[in-house]
Formats: structure tokens, sequence, C-alpha cells
């Protein structure tokens, strides 16, 4: 089945996310679509998949022009869809999963179970994919779970099956066993479109290269005659370059000492299962491993969001196992949370007034029981110029700011106070190449001033250009550890130790 | 960089507040006015429906406006019936700033004026200056350690505060049934359930008997004006009223930012209550003098609409529960009147609330009133 | 190639668990309650608890159960003792929630026991009673399971009942019991179609919306109650459905009277819990409203409706709702009063909670809070020495404890009273 995307244009009121986007889509060939974040290439998907209405151009299949009412219609004409974030129900099983919107069934409306589970045992087998149709959707790591959203596609018998940056929660090693089924996928005849923004992965995998930025195609080719710079150009417009400037690594004294600390979820899972480690000032510890592993909880016990059920955590000295947030802010710990809209700033309060969100309690900003607003605006604007956040004013709410521009509030505000340890989770996920461009830089420039800095992230990329040293957890461990003063990083070692797997 | 002259002009720029767009208007005003207008139809359809003729109708939206603004006393009493609601409404205000939606006023209330007129009756002899006071800081201090107890709950255990306050006013109505069947709370020589009277000097005094002996606008309107003030400082000046709102507005955020969430749910409840137990002292000490069952005539209920009417905004809340008060010192001219009953006013009210809390409902009844909306982008 | 399935042994059982500190609790509460049996309850009770399980008329009288009051509170405290110790010698074992269970049994027999001392009371009765009361707190939290299981969270249920109570009475009296059934049921879907529009069309928030369609009902019956209903004294004169006796089963003693002989009403709710067991687990359409309510975007993007299935849903729950409000009318006094429902629908919303947004576990909550409702009317005859005003806090006391005490450890859908905004 061959799709044809002529002319396709979406706004989101001013903005425009697509403008005039044309594109081809081959059976038995995968599509490789490149693009920063924000680029629009999932709008494009959307489109595609019916879950949005283009405002301008149409969609032909085999030819043959069509319209798409709603997302079971994109279904229905065979093409799927594998979003970023998964869409699957937590509580419900792979078989309640997959069946959902077509489900087999008998007499009073009675839900079949019983042969969805074997319809999925078949598909399984089919392309190899080794799911238990009746395993729950929140007890499966993420690896398979992505599994199960193919699943879900094919059941539903779709032709063309668009990936949406399909990686990005997978380790090296899975990464490779996933291209395997994207290969057996596009043998047995279907069209694969494979999103991504990682550069060598749409050089692996793809038989043709789309680029997509500013919402328009601005580059087509073939991957074997394409380098990863010529990419990155067409990506960005401008040549990138993927080091980050840095000084001499010159460590310190210790900053931060945690001594073997125990986290227990809610629910008395361990999330953090008796870790120790160090940060020395000038330095920059990097924590690498697949999401669900423990690294947020390790946070999130760093920064006394999280109760340390034993162990012990030092701190410039001090025991701070037990500190409140406040007390730790104090001491002079800045912490980048991995989701700003949901923990890092608050939408509905103006830019100025999230800038002091941590801050306005300090002697600078208040003043007995009030809050010296004059103080904190003119400081707020003069943040603002500092970290080039882009905006016509600080009494904006921070809702209305994109999202390159509201991380860079975030950073602001944690790195203008005063610090000594810088935590940084996921402190670029879903940025524009600017945009994290500077926020590199400003985390490797705290390093060079002589603050230790930790950084969690799930791309591994990240984690190797910015790290000093290495951390890898799994399963709530400290697995694995990689010193990258002293040679280059490998890559795939560190590949194994987030699988798990003992180098 | 180098450039300071154009560095401190970036700043001017970046302090620049925006003019009020069309949008802030609309929402603030319009709405608003487009609420009030249609909930009065409404109200008229709905007379009709039971049987009142048109004529009576007419009748009794004039009895309305008599009863509410048409002479000295309609204005007494209007401000009268303001004052509770104006206290409770900013009570909730304010919780519902820092994301807690108490509907507990009512019980609130109900405690806040059971612990003003124990105070009220019990300490005869305390001069003026020192017992009216006292009686309204009970009021304050049951109505808020009365709301703490949901305030705790929510913060202890997670226990969702519309479902513990609504079960603390029943609770509260029991409450007062029983103490008003106690002997040392029962107004001597009466069977009912009535207490002994406030002495005259815990009561809040009345104003206006020199022009008139029955005018009721009483003392209680200071402590109003004085609360609208309080509220606006504590809630935009101060670093209390910031950890309210960043809690309100998103509490995982006030939580990394080093906010100890379960003491301001606590503190907010607790201003909150004590807001709703100065509205029962009021009422007690300015207007009934004792309690009786059902004293607290749903004052808190009503302060649930004025908060939202007033969008949770001091200043709004002022004007909501003035518009509150007219609508009740209204309704009662329009029973005696026109043989409406005041529940209509109940009516009115809540379809008000409607239409402020659904904008939408209202732009799509009237498209006309309204600038095109620009499309957003989530 | 990557076999990482071994775990650890979990070195759990030495730290601080949410657990152990939760059996910490329950063994203080336990403890607290042997003292308060022991000390109370069972310290100078004299006389025997005469307790009757069957009534004069009923086909085959048993005798009735005379407990001697001191001794067995007694003991009832020293189980008490060994439950509570239990749970500190050995925190954190499967056993906990049943134990507390178990233990509230005990104390609230206990003091059943204790208040009966002496006298004698009817047991059968209690129970007919608890099942009747039940009704409108079980219905009520069914609705509240059909609605918030597609995410919305329905306060208005308190309105739904009251709209249902006043709709049987005035339709009652003019068209007949069923009639006023029918509109009842009609007038709740009103409702709940009300909400749904408001939520999920013109995204009003779900409390508000709730509490303001509350405000409403009370007003408009409110008002037409004191504005039509006074002058006009036979449109509020509804015929009450009677007790239907099923045969044979409705004469197995103690059983027989709670299930098998009561009216529409009580049959009614049995029947729509079990029909909305099978809706919501067995059924594709419950699949898909399951769904609705824990992922409504990956419903959407599966082509289900999520619009539809929550108007559809949070209909059907007004229909529900409003059915249990007649009871209050048709199924009691056949009369309205102002704003009779007295807080039963948060009751209710306090029974699903407990019942963890399952129709069967709403209904057994609602027994439990049938029981406190009908136990403080009937304790009210034996003139135990507790003020009849506290024991009508009963209820709502219970409705406290029982939302502080299980929120959080149930977990409602997780979408829950979040608004579903769909980009086009």
């Amino acid at each position: 089945m061959d799709v044809e995307l002529r002319g396709i244009t979406k706004r989101f009121g001013p903005v425009t996310a697509n403008d005039n986007v044309n594109l081809t889509i081959r059976a038995g060939e995968v599509l490789g679509l490149l693009g920063e974040n924000g680029a629009g290439k999932s709008t494009m998907m959307n489109i595609l998949s019916g879950l949005y209405a283009p405002d301008e151009g149409e969609i032909l299949i085999d030819g043959k022009p069509v319209r798409f009412e709603g997302p079971g219609d994109g279904i229905a004409a065979g093409i799927g869809m594998v979003h970023q974030h998964f869409m699957l129900v937590p509580v419900f099983t792979v078989a309640e999963n997959v069946i959902l919107g077509v489900e087999p069934t008998g007499r009073l409306d009675y839900l079949d179970i019983a042969t969805a589970r074997r319809q999925v045992r078949d598909i399984n087998e089919k392309y190899g994919l080794q799911v238990n149709p009746d395993a729950l959707i929140e007890d499966l790591p993420v690896g398979i779970q992505q599994r199960v959203e193919i699943l879900k596609v094919l059941f539903r018998s779709a032709e063309v099956l668009i990936l949406d940056e399909p990686t990005a929660v997978l380790t090296p090693q899975e990464v490779e066993e996933f291209f395997g089924i994207v290969k057996s996928l596009r043998d047995a005849g279907k069209a694969v479109v494979f999103i991504t923004h990682k550069l060598h992965e749409i050089l692996a995998i793809s038989d043709r290269i789309n680029v997509l930025r500013g919402g328009r195609i601005t580059g087509e080719g073939d991957p074997k005659s394409l380098t990863e710079n010529q990419l990155a150009e067409m990506m960005v417009g401008r040549p990138v370059s993927f080091d980050v400037a840095r000084g001499p690594f010159k460590p310190g004294d210790t900053l931060l000492e945690v001594n073997d600390i125990v986290v227990l979820r809610d629910n008395d899972e361990v999330a953090v299962d008796h870790v120790s480690f160090h940060v020395r000032s000038g330095e920059v510890v990097g924590i690498a491993g697949v999401q669900g592993n423990g690294q947020s909880e390790l946070i999130e016990a760093l920064t006394g969001l999280m109760h340390v059920s034993s162990g012990e955590i030092d701190f410039l000295d001090n025991d701070i196992t037990h500190a409140s947030v406040r007390e730790r802010h104090r001491l002079g710990m800045a912490h980048i949370p991995e989701d700003r809209h949901k923990s890092g700033m608050i939408g509905n309060f103006t830019i100025y007034e999230n800038m002091v969100l941590d801050s306005y309690y300090e002697d600078r900003f208040s003043n007995g029981p009030n809050i010296k607003w004059p103080e904190v605006l003119r400081t707020a604007a003069q943040y603002a110029i500092d970290f080039d956040v882009r905006t016509p004013s600080v009494y904006l709410k921070a809702d209305n700011l994109s999202g390159g521009n509201q991380q860079k509030m975030v950073v602001a505000r944690e790195l203008e106070r005063v610090t000594k340890l810088v935590i940084a989770s996921q402190p670029t996920r879903g940025l524009d190449v600017g945009s994290i461009e500077y926020i590199h830089g400003r985390l490797m420039n705290s390093r060079d001033e002589g603050d230790g800095v930790i950084i969690v992230s799930s791309e591994l990329d990240e984690i190797m250009s910015l790290s000093d040293r290495v951390l890898v957890m799994f399963d709530g461990r400290i697995v694995a550890e990689f010193d990258a003063i002293a040679g280059p990083l490998d890559k795939n070692a560190i590949g194994l130790a987030m699988a798990g797997v003992a180098a | 960089m180098s450039d300071t002259t154009s560095q401190s002009s970036l700043t001017e720029k970046l302090l620049q507040r925006a003019a009020p767009g069309r949008a802030e208007f609309e929402d603030l005003v319009v709405v608003p006015i487009f609420a009030v207008i249609v909930a009065l139809i409404v109200g008229a359809f709905i007379m009709l429906a039971t049987a009142v003729d048109i004529t009576t109708i007419g009748r009794s939206y004039v009895a309305l406006l008599q009863g509410s603004l048409g002479s000295l006393n309609a204005v007494s009493e209007t401000l009268t019936a303001a004052i509770p609601l104006v206290l409770a409404g900013l009570g909730l205000a304010l919780g519902f700033r820092a994301g807690l939606f108490n509907i507990g006023a009512e019980g609130q209330v109900v405690v806040g004026g059971i612990a003003a007129v124990i105070v009220g009756f019990s300490m005869p002899g305390l001069p003026w200056i020192i017992h009216m006071p006292l009686a309204l800081l009970a009021g304050a201090v049951a109505g808020g350690l009365y709301a703490s107890i949901a305030g705790y709950l929510r913060a202890a255990t997670g226990a969702h505060e519309v479902i513990s306050t609504i079960m603390l006013n029943l609770i509260s109505y029991r409450l007062l049934d029983y103490m008003l069947g106690l002997s040392w709370m029962q107004r001597p020589g009466r069977s009912d359930p009535v207490s002994k009277s406030v002495v005259s000097s815990a009561e809040l005094p009345r104003l206006l008997t020199d022009i008139d002996p029955n005018l009721r606008l009483h003392a209680g309107i200071f402590l109003m004006i004085a609360a609208v003030i309080v509220v606006y400082w504590l809630l935009f000046k101060t670093k209390t009223g910031f950890e309210f709102r960043a809690s309100g507005e998103n509490p995982y955020a006030a939580r990394y930012a080093g906010i100890r969430a379960s003491l301001i749910i606590v503190l907010a409840m607790g201003t909150a209550g004590a807001l709703a137990g100065l509205a029962g002292a009021n009422q007690v000490l300015g207007v009934l003098d004792r309690t009786t069952p059902g004293f607290s005539a749903g004052i808190g209920f009503n302060a649930i609409s004025v908060a939202l009417l007033g969008r949770s905004h001091p200043i709004g809340v002022l004007f909501a529960g003035l518009l509150f008060g007219a609508l009740e010192a209204g309704g009662r001219q329009m029973q005696v009147d026109a043989g409406v009953s005041i529940d209509l006013i109940g009516i009115i009210q809540s379809l008000i609330i409607v239409f402020i809390a659904a904008p939408l409902l209202v732009r799509a009844i009237f498209p006309w009133g309204f600038a095109r909306p620009a499309g957003r982008r989530e | 190639m990557t076999e990482i399935t071994a775990f650890d042994i979990a070195p759990a059982a030495k730290l601080d668990t949410h657990k152990a500190r939760q059996a910490r609790i329950y063994g203080f509460v336990l403890i607290a309650c042997a003292v308060l049996v022991a000390l109370v309850f069972g310290y100078g009770t004299e006389g025997g608890a005469s307790f009757g399980l069957s009534r004069p008329r009923d086909e085959w009288v048993i005798p009735n159960l005379v407990i001697p009051a001191g001794p067995f509170n007694y003991v009832a405290a020293a189980i008490l003792a060994f439950l509570g110790v239990r749970q500190f010698m050995r925190g954190g074992s499967k056993w906990s929630t049943i134990s507390i269970a178990v233990g509230l049994a005990i104390t609230v027999a206990a003091f059943l026991v204790w208040a009966t001392a002496g006298k004698s009371f009817s047991l059968v009765g209690m129970l007919q009673a608890t099942m009747v009361r039940a009704v409108p707190i079980a219905l009520g939290g069914l609705a509240g399971v059909l609605s918030e299981r597609v995410a919305v969270v329905n306060i208005a249920i308190e309105g739904m009942l009251l709209a249902g109570a006043f709709t049987g009475a005035l339709m009652g009296s003019l068209l007949g019991g069923w009639g006023g059934l029918a509109c009842a049921v009609v007038i709740g879907g009103l409702f709940g179609f009300i909400l749904a529009s408001l939520v999920v069309t013109y995204r009003m928030d779900q409390i508000i919306a709730g509490v303001v369609i509350n405000l409403f009902v009370l007003g408009v019956t409110s008002y037409v109650s004191s504005q039509v209903f006074q002058p006009y004294r036979y449109l509020n004169n509804a015929p009450v459905f009677r007790a239907w006796k099923i045969p044979f089963l409705g004469d197995i003693p103690v059983i027989g009277p709670m299930l098998f002989n009561q009216n529409l009403f009580v049959y009614g709710a049995l029947v729509l819990v079990g029909v909305a067991t099978y809706y919501l687990f067995h059924t594709r359409y419950g699949l898909r409203a399951r769904s609705v309510g824990e992922h409504p975007q990956a419903a959407d993007t599966l082509g289900i409706n999520v619009y539809r299935t929550r108007f559809i849903n949070v209909t059907l729950a007004g229909m529900v709702a409003g059915f249990g409000g007649a009871w209050f009318t048709l199924g009691t006094v056949g009369r309205f009063d102002e704003n009779m429902t007295g807080g039963r629908g948060f009751i209710g919303l306090a029974a699903m909670i407990f019942g963890r947004w399952h129709p069967v576990g709403a209904l057994m909550a609602a027994l439990v809070f049938g029981f406190a409702d009908s136990l403080q009317q009937k304790l009210a005859l034996l003139r135990t020495p507790i003020p009849s005003e506290f024991l009508a806090m009963a209820p709502y006391i219970a409705t406290i404890i029982v939302v502080a005490g299980f929120v959080g450890r149930s977990r409602p859908p997780a979408a829950d009273g979040k608004p579903y905004v769909k980009e086009r």
C-alpha cells in the first residue's frame, strides 16, 4: 500500500506546525523522517493517522484521495501509529489493550477474551514478538510495552506503520533488536515510517530519508550517500557541533556523599536499592539507565522529596538524609526537575513569579511577611536577559512560552541561586537544538566554576557527551561506573550495563 | 551585554505590563453580566412553569429591585445580608486559591456561631471593648479549628476535602441540635431549641438606628471591609499567600520548590474556616442575637457561589457578595409583594454560577458579545 | 540474551516500610478498641442482651439469642487486645486488613451487646432496615462508579437523588407509582446528561459543576415544594411500593426478611449492581468505558469516541441515581420534603471509594453505611446514655473515617476528574 501526502498544512492558532508538506510512503520500504523537536514530525503523522484534521492538502492512498474524520478512519484505512508516549492502558492486560476498539464479542456484547488471546498469540508467532497476552501492561518493561504497541497496530492489519521516536526508551542493544523487528515488518511488505531526531539511527535503518524543519520538508536523500553532518545541517539549518565546550577537569573536594541508601515507593517496592556514590566539585556525574530503574527516585531522595528508608546522605559535611527540601536549597542544592510542566514551573503563574518560586523567602526578596515585588520583577527581568529567555514581558504567563524558553526559565531560576551542586534531570528533553546547546553550555559553565553536577538522562548520547564520570543504574542499583577522563566511553559496555548484564 | 544602556532598555521592555486585553475584559465583566441576565430570564421561565402569571413575574422582579436598592432600608438590608456572605466567601476564595474545595463553610458558620453565642451570653459584665472582640475571636477560632479537621485529614491521609467537609456540615447540624438542648445553653423557660441571648456588651452595634430604629445595618460591615483588605494583602503581597497560590495552582511544583504542602493545606483550611466562623459570629452578634436550628440559613453554601462568582479574588468576592446580598434582601420583598417563594433566589444564584463557571456556555448563547476566540496552541 | 529476572531477596523487612507503619497504627487502634470495650462496655455491665432473630408471625420462629453482656464483652476485649498486640509484634503481615475489619466488627458487636444489656432488641428488624437504608447509598455509589469509571467525578449524585425523589413524588402522585418511577429515572438521566454537557462540552470544572447541580436541584425542588406543594397537597401524595415477599426464600430465618421480603428498590439495587458488574467487566462497551477512564487519549487513538462514551455513561449514572432517588419517596413515605436526601449522595461517593470503584464493592460498603444508619435509629429506641444527636452523627463520622482510611489505598481510574481536550 502506498500513501501520499500532498500539500498538507496544519496550524495551531498562530503557529504553523506543517507548511505545505509533500511526502510519499511506499510498501516494503522504511522511510526515515528526521527533524528536531518541534519540527512538526508528530503533527504530520497525527494527520496521517487521522488524529488531527489538516487545514489544507490531501492524503492519497494508492492514488485515491481519502478523508479521515477521526483516528478510527486512519486505522480502517490500514494506517497504524505507534506513539512516542505509549497509548496503553496500564491496568489492562496485553490482550485487552490489543483488542480495544476492535473487540471480538459474543452474545449480549460478551467480551470474548479467549479468542483475543489466541489472536494475539498468532501475531506474536508470525513476527517473533514474544509477548504474554495475559500480562498487565504496568508490570512490563518499556521495551515490551513497545512491542505491545506494534501488536496493536498489526492486529488491526495495518499496512503502514508509523513509529514515532520509538528508540527513546531503549538501550542500545534493545535498539538493535528493535531494528530486527522493523526489518522483518518491511520484508513482510509493510510500509514503515521511522521518525526520529537521532542521526545514526536514521542512517542505520532507513531506505530513504526526508528531513523536516520548521514544518517544511527541507531535504530528501539516500542514506547511503549522506553523512551525519550533512543530515544535521539539513535538520537544524546551520552547521552543528556535537562537542560541548568545557574546561580542563579539575575535581575538588567531595560535595555529596551518598552512603548505602534505600528508597521505597508507596507500595513498599524497593526503588533505590543500597546505592552509594559521591560527587566532587568541578565534576559532572552522569546517571544512565533505562527509564524506571530508580533514577527518578534517587533524585527525589537526594532533593528531599522522597523518604530515605536507610542509609545516609551527606552534603557539604552536613547529614541531610532527612533534611527538608528547603534546607537543601539553602545549602546550595539546585534541582532542574525531569518534568518541567508537572513539577518545574507553574504554568498559570507569570514568569517573574516562576523565577522566584524557590527563592521568594530569601532576604533579598522579602521583608517580614511581605514579598518585595519590585525587587522580584527587576531580578526576574535580569535573569530572563542573562539566560536568553525570549519573552515580550516578564508579566507573561509561563504557559505562553515555548518549551525551550520555559526550560531556560527553570534553569535560570535554579542556577541563579547560590549553588554548590546542580542536579539536572532530563534537562533537555523535548527541546530544540538551540536550547539544548544553550543549556548544555550553562551546565558546563557551572562545572567549570567549581559546582558539582549530576545529570540524569534517558538519552545516552547526552550523558556521554557531558559526563566526566558515568554511573549506570539498573533495577534500583548502581551496576557499573565508567570514567570518561581516562579514555573515551564505551557505548556498548554502558548499554549492556543498562540492560543489567554485568560487563 | 557590553552596552549597558541597551541592557537597561531591554530590562525596561521586559517590565512593561501588557495592557489588559479584550479577553480579560470579557472574562471579568461581560461574562458575569450575561450570567446574571440569563439567570433572571431562566428564573422567569421557571415561574411561568409553576403557573405564576406574567404580571406577577413582572411584579416580583420589580420587588426584587425595590427590596434590594429601592430605599435606605433596602440598602441596609442588602448590606446586612452581604456581610456574612463576603466573610465566608473570602474564606472559600482563599481555599480555592490554595487548591482546596472547601464545601464546609456552612458547618464552620454553625460552629463559629455556637462559639460566639456561648461567649456572648456567658460573660456578662465584661466591657464591650473586650467582650465583643472576644466573642468574634471565639467564632473565628472555632470555625478555624473545625475546618482544620478536614485540612488535617486531607494532608495526612489524602481524604478529599469535598466529602469530609460535607460530612462535617451534617455533623455540625446535629451538634447544634444537641447543644441547644443543654440546660446551660437553652433559654430559660423555653422548651424549644433556642439558645440564651447575647448580652449587649458582645453585640455588634447597629449603625443607623439614629435615622430609623428599624435599620439593621451593624458594625460587621467594618469587619467585612477589613477582611477584604487583609485577604487581599495575604494572598498577593505575602510569602504565605504566594505559597497558598503556588500550592493551589500546581502542588507538585510547589513541593519541588520546598513549600510544605501539608502545612499549607492545614493553614489554608484553618484560615478559610476562621473567616467562615467569623461570618457565623457576625450573624449571631449582629443580627440574630441567639442561635436556633438552621440559623446558618445556607450562608456557607451561598458563599461558595459568591467565591466562584468573585473569581476567588477578594475584590470580586466583595462585589459578588453585595450582589447576592441584594438578591436575598430583594427576594424577601419579592415573597411579600408577589407571593413568589424566596427559594427562587437559590435557583437564580445557582444558574449564575453555571454560566460563570462555564464561560464557553455563555459564549455559545451570546456569540455576538465576544471577540472571535483566537485559537490556542496546546 | 538479557536474562535478569532473579530479584534479590528484598531487604525491606527491617526497613521502615509503609506496611509496618500501617500495622502499628492498626495495632494502636485495636488496642484502643480493646480498652474501650473492656472499660466502658464490659465493666459493670450486667444482665443478658436478648437479640430477636425472627418475628412472631414468621413461618419458622427461632428463639431469641441471649448473650450475657459482661462476659461477652470481656472476651471481645481480649480478642481485640490479642489482634492489636499481634499487629505490633508481626507488623505488616497480610492479615492486617482482615484484623482491623474483624476488630471493628467485634467492637460494634460489643457496643450493641452493651447497649442491649438487660433489654431485648430485634436483630432481624435491624438487618432488614440495614438493607433498606443501604439502597440509596448503594445506588448513589453505583452512579459514582459508572461515572468515575469514565473519569467524570460526580459530586452531583446528591442532586440527582434529590431530583429523583422529587420527581417520584410529583409524577407518582399524578401517574401512579410506576409512572413516577419512570419519570424519576428520566429526570436523573437528564441531570446526568446536563453534568456531562457541562464538563465534557463546556469544560466546566467537574467539582464546581457537581456542586452547582446540587444547588440548582435543591433550589428548584424547594421552590416548587413551597410554591406548589403547599397549596396543592394532592400533588405530593404518591403511592408507595410495598414489600413483595418472594415465596419460600422469604421464609428463611434472618436472611429471608433481609433479602427476600423487600420492596422493588432493594431488588432493583441488587439487580443493577449485577448488571453494572457484567457491563463494566465483561462486555465490549464496558472495556471501552474503562479505557476512557484510564487513558482517554489511548482510547481516542483507537477510534473510541471519548466524549460520547462519557455522555452515555454519565447519563446512565444519572438514571441509576434517579432510581435511587425515587426510593426516598416511592419507597418509603410517598411524600417529598425539602432536602430530604440529607447527604446520602455524598455517603454514596464514600461507598464508591470504600468499594474500590467496583459495583459490588460499593454495595458492600453501602451495607456498612446502611448498618450505621439503621443502628442509630434502633438505638434511639433502646435509650442508651448516648444522646441521639451523637448517634445520628454515626453515618457521617463513619464516612469520614472510611474516606480518610481508604483513600490512597484504593486506586481511582487514572484519568479521574481530568477533562479530555481533543485536538483537531
